[in-house]
């Protein structure tokens, strides 16, 4: 059903938001228009374009096709989504995601653990009803922007060149001046006074009087529309991101080299050259806590250093990226195998000392039939013991028929291990054990999509909530000319450029 | 003077500042709102002469860095900021009793982290060693103030509205007539989060970009990323919820005042609740 517009109430509710119009035959009925802005409507009432309007009117008989249409450009729903989707997003910060710590899985119930695993809990962020509400966002984005792109088109380049008498009522700043001049001269005068103080007017002549249109900034109202788009933008990069990337991890021994990795669910895959991890360290502060861990990293293609990428420093904040997947800093630890370290045993009243080699665990038996064994090494004690540095071996003793003694030996600290009262003095001497790097490993050719939309998102979100579109229009008839302004956003500060082109206004001879 | 003696004249000042700006809600004596407000301001330029002492303290250890490091710094550079988004409402808008409701946050946060935390500089561990600290940490702090000064005046919001409520006879005496007209309130708020929205997108876009350059992974779904989303949300409903009828006014203050929660939550709840990337003091990678 569609009816012509004969007349439209305004009321305005206390936030200037425009709620209510009525129609012919007093049917009150919500525009789209309820969405825009108080000058908005009085453009679009005003303006003869739109005089005429032919508006469906809403009634009960909507097609099912309406009904879903509205429903998905509704800012109701955009309200329920975001506030669903804050309140959903909770639950995967409290409940543990991914793989299940086997302490979780014995503290909680058999059927809470059930309900929470058909629910998908423990992968919330990609559970279907996770990924649907955000795409249902999505599409109330894109059906918010089609419904409305087109009506804030218009009202950029259609833009009120007249103002009716009733608007002129409405606006809250206005200044006029009065002149003896012919209409012609003030108008000259005038278009030429707003070209040099605010912008170039465009002027229309009705029933002998001329109004001159100048605006500024009309674009800005796309802003908002930028920033809608842009997060579809971070969308798709995301998409793309994991359909054609990739992440995983991998683990290389110092002095060996890998050419695949590890993914996600674990299965080994190519990298199609190879990593040589050259050397691993971890520095200290003099707190202990560590400074900087580095692995010193070769890419090798076909057995051969790949020139620029020899000897590339990682640290944690500085990866290496070869071929689009990047290498990152994010774990260490001690090889397995070969790890032998060496101990020394020096008999406190004299004597040469005897170097062992020992491997962790295994029971040496000395000559006097003492045993010990190591227990643990570290290659930097700081750490577990505050005050000592370098290497050190937490070593057990058991003297002949007696009980097991712990301690720790160090490599820097002689006079620390003769302190220790025994006949024996146990000094570590370090190790040819081999440390390996563990690095995290990733590819996303989406991430470059991501940047754009945030860049987009950044300047949408500049333009929408830091410009404002001013509008200023003069009308002259004979004998006066009349100056109105309207900004779409910080009143005050345009009240303020206004008042200042006001004041020149006022005292302009013609 | 070291810049821990300036952080305690600092705390003391807040002090001064909010007890001021109570006499001045109670007495509705101009003098002391001005009082009020020029006490905070001094607190804020001796803030600012710590914050720089303790920058250059960190050099002088030897292990320099911005002081943005731990939960202390960021709580001492926290209340920097939200008196100096207080200070730009009082100047802008000269709304000097929004300080009665906004200086208090400052100074809980400068009591609870000069009494509470060990205030020692750290040097940094190797996940904080970038430039991105600084651009991350600025956004999002900023961000969090303007939030903070958008719940105080949201609080002043529900206040005014439940006392006119109680007795809608009588026009609002007493402390309420000292508050701006309801009117004005909301328009703050939105002003306020208005200032706070772009910071905490940039925050959150800084925080992507580094976890990217340092990780590997721009979103990872851990709790203090999954947490500033949600604030994000709730703010992107506040901002989404002017345009529509019947999510002003009230509706509005309580979404500021919930948005806040989220994001002393974000701030503070997921480092000591939650754990994640972000708990500073663990030497992780």
């Amino acid at each position: 059903m569609v009816v012509k517009l004969k007349a439209i109430i305004i009321k305005q509710d206390r936030m200037g938001i425009n709620s209510k119009m009525i129609v012919k035959k007093g049917v009150h009925f919500f525009l789209y228009l309820r969405y825009c802005s108080k000058d908005n409507i009085y453009d679009l009432c005003c303006n003869k374009n739109y005089r005429n309007l032919e508006i469906p009117l809403a009634t009960t008989d909507r097609s099912f096709v309406t009904n879903v249409w509205d429903f998905f450009c509704s800012l109701k729903l955009t309200l329920f989504l975001l506030i669903s989707l804050a309140l959903t997003s909770i639950i995967g910060t409290i409940l543990p995601q991914g793989a299940l710590p086997p302490e979780y899985v014995a503290q909680i119930s058999a059927t809470k653990l059930q309900i929470y695993t058909k629910l998908g809990f423990f992968d919330m962020y990609h559970s279907w009803w996770f990924i649907a509400l955000l795409y249902v966002f999505s599409l109330n984005l894109v059906s918010c922007s089609i419904k409305r792109l087109p009506h804030v088109f218009k009202f950029i380049s259609e833009p009120t060149l007249v103002l009716g008498e009733g608007q002129r009522n409405s606006f809250s700043l206005k200044k006029e001046l009065s002149f003896s001049g012919p209409v012609e001269k003030g108008k000259d005068r005038l278009v030429e006074f707003l070209g040099k103080e605010f912008s170039t007017p465009v002027i229309t002549e009705q029933n002998g009087e001329y109004h001159l249109f100048a605006q500024k900034a009309a674009w800005c109202r796309l802003g908002v529309y930028v920033v809608h788009f842009s997060i579809l933008v971070i969308f798709v990069g995301a998409i793309i991101g994991s359909l054609a990337g990739y992440k995983g991890y991998v683990t290389i021994v110092e002095g060996t080299s890998v050419n695949a990795f590890e993914g996600r669910n674990g299965q080994q895959m190519p990298l199609g050259f190879e990593v040589l991890c050259e050397k691993f360290n971890v520095d200290f502060y003099a707190t202990g806590a560590p400074k900087e861990f580095r692995s010193i990293l070769t890419i090798l293609e076909k057995g051969k250093p790949v020139p620029g990428y020899s000897q590339v420093k990682v640290i944690v904040n500085e990866p290496l990226t070869y071929k689009g997947i990047t290498f990152y800093q994010s774990s260490y630890g001690q090889a397995n195998e070969g790890g032998e370290h060496f101990i020394s045993v020096t008999p406190k009243n004299g004597g040469a000392p005897e170097k062992l080699t020992v491997r962790d665990g295994v029971v040496v038996t000395l000559k006097d039939g003492t045993t010990f064994k190591l227990l643990e090494a570290t290659q930097e004690v700081r750490q577990f013991a505050p005050g000592f540095s370098g290497p050190a071996a937490r070593i057990e003793v058991t003297r002949k028929g007696a009980a097991p003694q712990t301690f720790i030996a160090f490599k820097n600290f002689p006079e620390v291990n003769a302190q220790r009262g025994d006949a024996l003095i146990f000094g570590y001497e370090g190790t040819n054990a081999k440390q390996y790097t563990g690095l995290q490993v990733a590819k996303d050719p989406g991430v470059w999509v991501v940047w754009l939309g945030c860049a987009l998102m950044v300047i949408g979100i500049s333009v929408a909530f830091f410009m404002s579109h001013k509008r200023i229009w003069v009308v002259v008839s004979k004998g006066h000319a009349r100056m109105y302004g309207n900004a779409s956003k910080n009143q005050a500060g345009f009240q303020m450029q206004f008042e200042d082109i006001s004041e020149k206004f006022h005292v302009i001879k013609i | 003077m070291t810049s821990s003696m300036f952080f305690n004249i600092t705390t003391f000042a807040y002090l001064i500042s909010t007890v001021v700006f109570f006499a001045f809600l109670a007495s509705k004596n101009k003098s002391l709102g001005i009082a009020g407000s020029f006490i905070a301001y001094a607190g804020l330029a001796v803030q600012t002469v710590a914050i720089a002492l303790r920058w250059k303290e960190s050099y002088d250890m030897g292990v320099g860095h911005a002081p943005m490091s731990n939960l202390y710094e960021s709580i001492v550079f926290f209340s920097w900021t939200i008196i100096l988004l207080f200070a730009y409402i009082d100047i802008r808008y000269k709304y000097r009793i929004v300080g009665a409701f906004v200086v208090p946050f400052a100074l809980l946060g400068m009591a609870w982290a000069q009494l509470g935390m060990n205030t020692g500089i750290e040097p940094l561990v190797p996940a904080l060693q970038s430039n991105w600290l600084l651009y991350h940490v600025i956004t999002c702090f900023l961000g969090y103030a303007a939030f903070a000064v958008a719940c105080g005046i949201s609080i002043m919001y529900l206040l005014r509205t439940a006392m006119e409520g109680t007795n809608s006879s009588a026009p609002a005496g007493g402390l309420m007539s000292m508050f701006p007209p309801l009117k004005v309130l909301d328009d703050l708020n939105y002003r306020s989060i208005m200032i706070g929205f772009p910071l905490l997108t940039l925050g959150i876009i800084t925080g992507a970009a580094w976890a990217n350059y340092a990780w590997g992974t721009y979103w990872s779904w851990d709790p203090k990323e999954t947490w500033s989303l949600i604030v994000w949300f709730v703010y992107a409903a506040f901002l989404h919820a002017r345009i529509t009828k019947g999510w002003v006014g009230k509706r509005a203050a309580w979404l500021s005042v919930i948005g806040f929660a989220a994001t002393i939550f974000c701030y503070l709840g997921v480092n000591l609740f939650l754990s994640g990337l972000h708990s500073y003091g663990n030497s992780k990678m």
